[in-house]
């Protein structure tokens, strides 16, 4: 039941992705994109990170896509009829390192196969373990998660709202049309 | 169960669409839209290995990478805007100002 619940969602995933890639007309990309974030949501689901499934939809979906539409209907862009000159480099280049993963996880798989009961035993091991960032799963995930990001994450916290205050600042200075020329004239 | 390798495999798949994406636009938008397609690989293998680890480190991480994921759309949509403004074309091969 679980893996065909993760193959559902992976090959929504998959095909999505390549809808973004492959399809014309820059709004059909960017409602492709949308439906693969609700299935990356749904996969987080399935992993039992509950709270960064909903942080998806609402940052991802709910903020950065609108986003993305905003500027797709600003700028009435015609369709593009072309893919870029380097098309065929770039598709063998990708086909390239697709080949060579998939190789990678196979040859991989046939290695571990024997080795699977260790992994198990490797999932459950780390609750014994008292890492300091480790904390038991009985609490919930939200909660979990804040622990350790107001504890032991605190700084890479607080850079992460200085990169946003930056990342505002630079935005308005330069989407702002005359926000120089004022002062130049 | 789902193997963990199952998961590497989807997010290999998802980042290597994102980068033949990069590589074969010319329309700037749909190059920031995979980007984001990158940036979601690696946080689908962020959350498969703290799923598996027990550690929600992973977690935070993807946390982090949401953040840098918001500023650099914010940063990035209003060059395109600047961009559509000096040129009113948003096709990469008209921006060479800088090519030899």
């Amino acid at each position: 039941m679980a893996t065909l619940v993760f193959f559902y969602f992976a090959g929504v995933i998959v095909l999505t992705s390549l809808l973004v890639v492959v399809l014309r007309n820059p709004i059909y990309s960017a409602l492709s994109l949308l439906i693969m974030f609700f299935h990356v949501a749904g996969l987080y689901v399935t992993l039992r990170a509950e709270f960064l499934a909903a942080v998806q939809i609402i940052v991802y979906a709910g903020a950065i896509l609108v986003l993305y539409l905003f500027v797709v209907m600003l700028l009435n862009i015609k369709r593009e009829e072309r893919y870029h000159p380097q098309f065929p480099f770039g598709a063998f280049l990708g086909l390239t390192i697709l080949t060579e993963v998939l190789l990678l996880a196979y040859h991989r798989s046939v290695v571990n196969e024997p080795a699977s009961p260790l992994s198990h035993t490797a999932r459950t091991v780390p609750n014994g373990q008292a890492v300091a960032t480790d904390v038991a799963p009985a609490a919930g995930n939200t909660e979990m998660i804040g622990e350790v990001l107001y504890s032991t994450y605190l700084f890479p916290f607080e850079v992460a709202s200085l990169i946003l205050l930056v990342a505002m600042i630079g935005a308005i200075i330069l989407a702002k049309r005359d926000l120089f020329e004022q002062r130049e004239g | 169960m789902v193997p963990l390798s199952y998961y590497i495999i989807l997010s290999a798949i998802v980042f290597i669409t994102g980068v033949v994406g990069v590589l074969i636009r010319r329309n700037i938008i749909i190059i920031l839209l995979s980007i984001e397609l990158m940036l979601n690989a690696t946080n689908i293998n962020f959350v498969a290995f703290s799923s598996y680890f027990q550690n929600v480190v992973g977690q935070v991480f993807v946390f982090f990478t949401l953040t840098v994921a918001a500023a650099e759309v914010a940063v990035g949509l209003a060059i395109i805007i600047a961009l559509y403004r000096s040129k009113t074309t948003i096709n990469v091969d008209e921006f060479q100002l800088l090519k030899w």
